[in-house]
């Protein structure tokens, strides 16, 4: 079995989940120019939202699809009235505050999300339910399961689905509108509000996705899951150029097998003196060196100077 | 409050000595009134306001959110536990250590602050928070293959403070007062808090502190004036960690005992609630921030003994609740009452100023480029 293709293919994996999730931060970047805290725990709430449907459906004895369908459509409207609310509550009224203000409360949300979870879950991890069979498959010299196929490919769905809306829509349309100017939007007829509300629901929706396929992938859920994976995927929306849609996409799949590659590897590389257990520190390395490199991102175009 | 500071005012040394005596006999009162443990939760009131008062100057003067403030606390409180502990057999005096703790975070500021400071405010956060989890997860794994940092075990035994033979970690009997560790610590924390507030109070003060305030305002129009940005707001990273580390190493005699722990994501996140809470860039609202919310959880310890009073047990932990009333606060302070407790004059200027104004603070307030 060769390590380089198997963690190439972790990585993938990975790294489409990195997207989903990439994609709701870069999605409220572009727009209102707010790093959007609470979403990773967005992500967490749909996750725990979905295995709250799963389990009791399943101990009924309900067919595996069935349940599996009903407890996706329960953690995304559940999200989707959540990223709503959020909206609503902490960042509407700021948004004329100085810039520090929305920060602080995103942070604010972002605790009490974690902590009404931790009050209505519990604190131990909650596993999740093996719905897949396990069956390997091997591609290329890499063992690649159902659920890894499942989660890539209906990652690449979403995405695509997402960025036919952006293109295609009028509604994507009054999104790319009021990501260049607000106020010019506004004069020519866009309802700014409903385009910012409509875009936290849609990326919220992403996470609850996003969240639910975390869970699967590692077999648990955790009230504290969130906040690690909002880190690497605010890392990898900079990383692909924040507030560029196609950069998110790029960036978490290029963050997934940077971090797979790098935790099979450092190792080797440092004489074993790093082991894996280090993992989580390519993230953050990756964002501090794209942030001083190049801080608009891969794609991102180069923004000019304002006062 | 107002009748206070007037009076205050007018009888300046006799408020001074009240202050000083109230202050002196503090922890006698609380232990006699509220139990001994009390007094250790003075102690940790002091070490916060220390490390608000820290944060308050990257924070509250020059406008950089730093979300990763604990990890200088957390340099400076390893650095004692490695010169003064069985880990490596070191024993050396406090007052070696002690500056060295600060000067070992103080340069991590510089490390950090050099390439990560032309980014715009919301990134920085973003990077402090990063490098506050990469030193908590190599304080985590450090014990392996060498072992440095003793892993998630931490580091024990760690020395008391002991100044010419008077260790402060034992109990003693001056004139016949017995004093007991934490008294001891008290007066310790005390001095160095007083410290702090001095040089807070004469940095913002200083041209320096104009220079923060100038950067905070209005980046690009403090550089037309002839300020050197970077190193201004360099200065501005460094000194704050560097309290930071003062206050690690000051935790880590006091307790005896470190482990990554101590200094997670929320103790970062804690301490720019004090700031927040109190009154952003307001020396007399930071402390107040601090103090509150080093007393309030301790205060919310008995909602679970009322709980078990009332309905026969404890059907909601206060230790779970504290977070989540942490959480509440902090975005209905944003909402209603931005500025702070008590907030600095001219902060609330900022926060009440009209629309058009508000708009351009929106503008460059924070949001500083290369």
């Amino acid at each position: 079995m060769d390590i380089f293709a198997q963690q190439l293919v972790n990585g993938l994996v990975l790294g489409s989940i990195y997207a989903l999730v990439a994609l709701g931060y870069t999605m409220v970047y572009g727009i209102l120019e707010l790093i959007n805290f609470a979403h990773g725990e967005v992500t967490m709430i749909g996750a725990m939202v979905a295995l709250a449907v799963m389990v009791p459906l399943l101990g009924a004895g309900l067919p595996v699809a069935l349940v599996l369908l009903l407890a996706i459509l329960a953690a995304v409207a559940a999200c989707m009235a959540l990223g709503y609310t959020i909206e609503r509550i902490a960042y509407r009224p700021l948004r004329r505050a100085p810039r520090l203000a929305p920060l602080i409360t995103a942070i604010g949300v972002s605790i009490i999300l974690q902590n009404s979870a931790m009050l209505i879950w519990g604190r131990g991890y909650i596993s999740f339910p093996s719905i897949l069979p396990h069956t390997p498959h091997l591609v290329m010299g890499a063992v690649v399961t159902d659920l890894q196929i499942v989660i890539v490919v209906l990652s690449v769905l979403i995405m695509a689905g997402l960025i036919l809306l952006v293109e295609r829509t009028r509604l994507g349309r009054a999104m790319r509108a009021t990501a260049q100017s607000r106020e010019v939007a506004e004069l020519m007829g866009v309802n700014v509000n409903t385009v910012i509300s409509a875009t936290f629901i849609i990326g919220s929706a992403l996470a609850a996705v996003a969240g639910i396929m975390v869970s699967a992938y590692y077999g648990l859920a955790h009230y504290y899951m969130g906040f690690m994976l909002g880190l690497k995927a605010f890392s990898a929306a900079v990383l692909g150029g924040i507030g560029n849609i196609a950069g998110a996409v790029v960036g978490g799949l290029l963050l997934g097998v940077i971090e797979a590659l790098g935790a099979g590897y450092i190792g080797d590389l440092t004489g074993g003196f790093l082991g894996s257990n280090y993992q989580d520190v390519f993230a953050f390395l990756v964002l501090i060196l794209v942030l001083v490199f190049r801080p608009s991102g891969l794609l991102g175009e180069r923004v000019a100077q304002r006062a | 409050m107002r009748n206070v500071r007037d009076w205050a005012s007018k009888h300046p040394t006799f408020a001074f000595a009240m202050l000083a005596v109230l202050l002196a006999v503090l922890p006698f009162v609380v232990g006699a009134g509220l139990g001994k443990g009390w007094v250790r939760v003075l102690d940790f009131a002091l070490l916060y306001t220390m490390l608000a008062l820290g944060l308050n100057i990257v924070v509250g003067y020059a406008g950089l959110l730093d979300l990763g403030y604990i990890a200088f606390y957390a340099l400076g409180a390893y650095l004692f536990a490695w010169l003064g502990s069985p880990q490596f057999g070191l024993h050396l005096p406090f007052w070696v250590v002690l500056p060295l703790g600060a000067l070992l975070a103080g340069s991590f500021g510089v490390l950090l602050g050099a390439p990560t400071l032309r980014l715009r405010g919301d990134y920085l956060a973003i990077v402090t928070l990063g490098f506050g989890e990469i030193i908590r997860i190599f304080m985590n794994n450090l014990d392996q293959p060498v072992n440095i940092t003793n892993g998630p075990q931490g580091i024990n035994l760690i020395d008391p403070i002991s100044i010419g033979g008077f260790s402060l970690g034992d109990k003693h009997i001056v004139l016949g007062i017995p004093l007991f560790s934490p008294t001891l610590y008290y007066y310790l924390f005390l001095a160095f808090t007083l410290f702090t507030i001095f040089v807070a109070l004469r940095l913002q003060d200083s041209r320096i502190g104009r220079a923060w305030a100038a950067i905070r305002e209005d980046e690009i129009a403090a550089a037309a004036m002839g300020i050197n940005t970077r190193n201004i707001k360099l200065l501005a990273f460094a000194m704050g960690a560097t309290f930071g580390g003062l206050a690690g190493g000051l935790f880590a005699a006091f307790q005896g005992f470190i482990s990554p722990e101590s200094f997670n994501l929320m103790e970062s996140i804690m301490i720019l609630c004090m700031i927040v809470l109190g009154g952003m860039g307001n020396i007399p609202g930071v402390i107040l921030g601090a103090v509150l919310l080093t007393v309030l959880p301790e205060a919310l310890r008995y909602v679970g003994d009322w709980q078990r009073a009332a309905l026969g047990r404890v059907v909601v932990d206060p230790n779970d609740l504290r977070m989540l009333l942490f959480g509440i606060a902090m975005v209905a302070m944003m909402l209603y009452r931005p500025a702070g407790l008590l907030p600095s004059r001219q902060r609330k200027r900022e926060f009440r100023a009209e629309d058009g104004v508000a708009e351009q603070e929106q503008a460059s307030l924070y949001d500083v480029q290369a």
